[in-house]
């Protein structure tokens, strides 16, 4: 299991650190400042990016020795003259998840307003996958998040072949690439979205694709917590099946997929949609070990009386071993799990709303 | 020379110092400042160079109207000043 863990929030970054008395905050960056991805790397380096609000999307690295240093954050081309009806803004919102590429210096960062980077020195040059953007479906993906602007939240890497590649986009579905990027179609089946018309419910770009997470072991087996409910894959994301056994309810936002065993996730459900609270202010994680076909509630340790805590897409991650989890919440909660969830330890802290929780390599 | 000034709220972020550049519009005397500060740039511009939307410019004390393109005329001797737009209570 992993001893380090990155927790980005609305106020700043905070690395804890795993010892025999627990976790607790050993750094403290950027305080202050809203967090809205982070990324950290087997020889030590971590990624930052922030969300300033007034001056824009921003990009830190800190090196193998310690030191943090502003990069270049992705941005897009000049808006060419015919493209007046783009409902979307050529310009860089918020860098929403980073992912390691699975060749080195490579990383993917998916962003608000849609676009997909790719930089292969580390982060020092970001390139927009020009092929995903000038598609012209793109104009039809939706805005998401109490904003106008859609979202890639996930980046899935086959383990096996770094030049596949899955996307998860709120709102526009699950968009595949077999080339590194240089093709993309939609490819997602199965899903519905009930607060459209009919004839619209199961079209796959309106698919409000709130999180997905691969099992790196079993890569063809994906996950979705989706905005009306929780489904499996197990042929990378182009078929879904509706995990109708998720309970206490079925909206949320975050998933984690075991890493090796293709049967186990975790879903945090809260009461759908407009509310986002937990059910009966109970904070529960729920987990599945058949694939789906049932779920365990799993609470040992979580508040279970008037907490109305909100886990966002990624503020819950599972480390290597499948064993050591962790998940942040809205209002500031951090509890963590070294038996699969079975039961949880809150460090020593009140933390800020939490955007993105990450457990750095082991 | 024209001066051109930054809000303090930058100088949490990185050095943004007041800069004497020559006159011509405001979106010449950024770029002048930019040269030698080339980071700052995306603090204060989008990716497509027009001003972000919380950020306000004023030219010796009056708001800028060209936010998109910066063509407001700057003179010899004008002040320019950068700073953050309010938002939130």
């Amino acid at each position: 299991m992993t001893d380090r863990l990155h927790v980005g929030t609305r106020k700043g970054l905070f690395e804890f650190v795993r010892s025999d008395g627990g976790w607790e905050i050993t750094d403290v960056q950027f305080l202050g400042d809203p967090v809205s991805a982070v990324l950290a790397d087997v020889d030590g380096s971590v990624w930052a990016a922030l969300d300033l609000g007034h001056f824009g999307a921003k990009l830190w690295r800190r090196d193998p020795g310690g030191a943090w240093r502003e990069m270049a954050v992705p941005t897009f081309p000049p808006k060419p003259e015919d493209a007046t009806e783009d409902p979307h803004p050529w310009s860089l919102g918020k860098i929403w998840v980073l992912e390691p590429g699975g060749v080195p210096g490579r990383l993917w960062a998916g962003t608000m307003p849609g676009g997909l980077f790719c930089s292969d020195d580390g982060g020092s040059s970001w390139s927009l996958n020009e092929t995903l953007w000038r598609m012209p479906e793109r104009r039809c993906w939706a805005g998401v998040a109490g904003g106008e602007q859609p979202g890639i939240n996930s980046v899935l890497i086959d383990p096996r072949n770094p030049s596949d590649i899955r996307i998860g986009v709120s709102t526009a579905g699950v968009w595949a690439s077999a080339d590194a990027g240089a093709s993309w179609s939609v490819i997602n089946r199965g899903m519905y979205a009930e607060y459209l018309p009919p004839e619209l419910r199961e079209n796959p770009i309106a698919q409000d694709v709130h999180r997905l997470a691969r099992c790196a072991a079993h890569p063809e087996i994906v996950w979705c917590q989706h905005h009306n409910g929780v489904f499996r894959s197990e042929d990378a994301g182009a078929t879904w099946r509706e995990l109708e056994a998720i309970r206490p309810s079925k909206f949320g936002f975050a998933v984690a997929a075991h890493p090796s065993d293709a049967d186990t996730a975790w879903f945090v459900p809260a009461i759908k949609d407009e509310r986002r609270i937990p059910v009966d202010g109970e904070v529960v994680v729920a987990r599945t070990r058949d694939g789906g076909r049932s779920f365990e509630i799993l609470r040992h340790g979580l508040p279970q009386r008037h907490a109305y805590d909100l886990v966002y897409r990624h503020a819950l991650a599972v480390d290597g071993s499948g064993e050591q989890l962790a998940f942040g919440s809205t209002t500031g909660g951090l509890w963590t799990s070294e038996d699969g969830g079975d039961s949880w330890t809150m460090p020593e802290t009140r933390l800020p709303p939490v955007a993105v929780v990450r457990f750095a390599p082991g | 020379m024209a001066t051109v000034s930054f809000t303090s709220a930058l100088q949490r972020f990185l050095p943004a110092p007041s800069a004497q550049v020559e006159g011509g519009t405001v979106g010449t005397a950024l770029a002048a400042v930019f040269a030698s500060h080339p980071v700052l740039r995306g603090y204060v511009l989008d990716d497509q160079g027009a001003l972000r939307r919380h950020v306000a410019i004023y030219v010796n004390g009056e708001p800028v109207r060209d936010r998109l393109r910066l063509t407001d005329p700057v003179a010899s001797r004008d002040e320019i000043y950068v700073f953050q737009a309010l938002s939130g209570g």
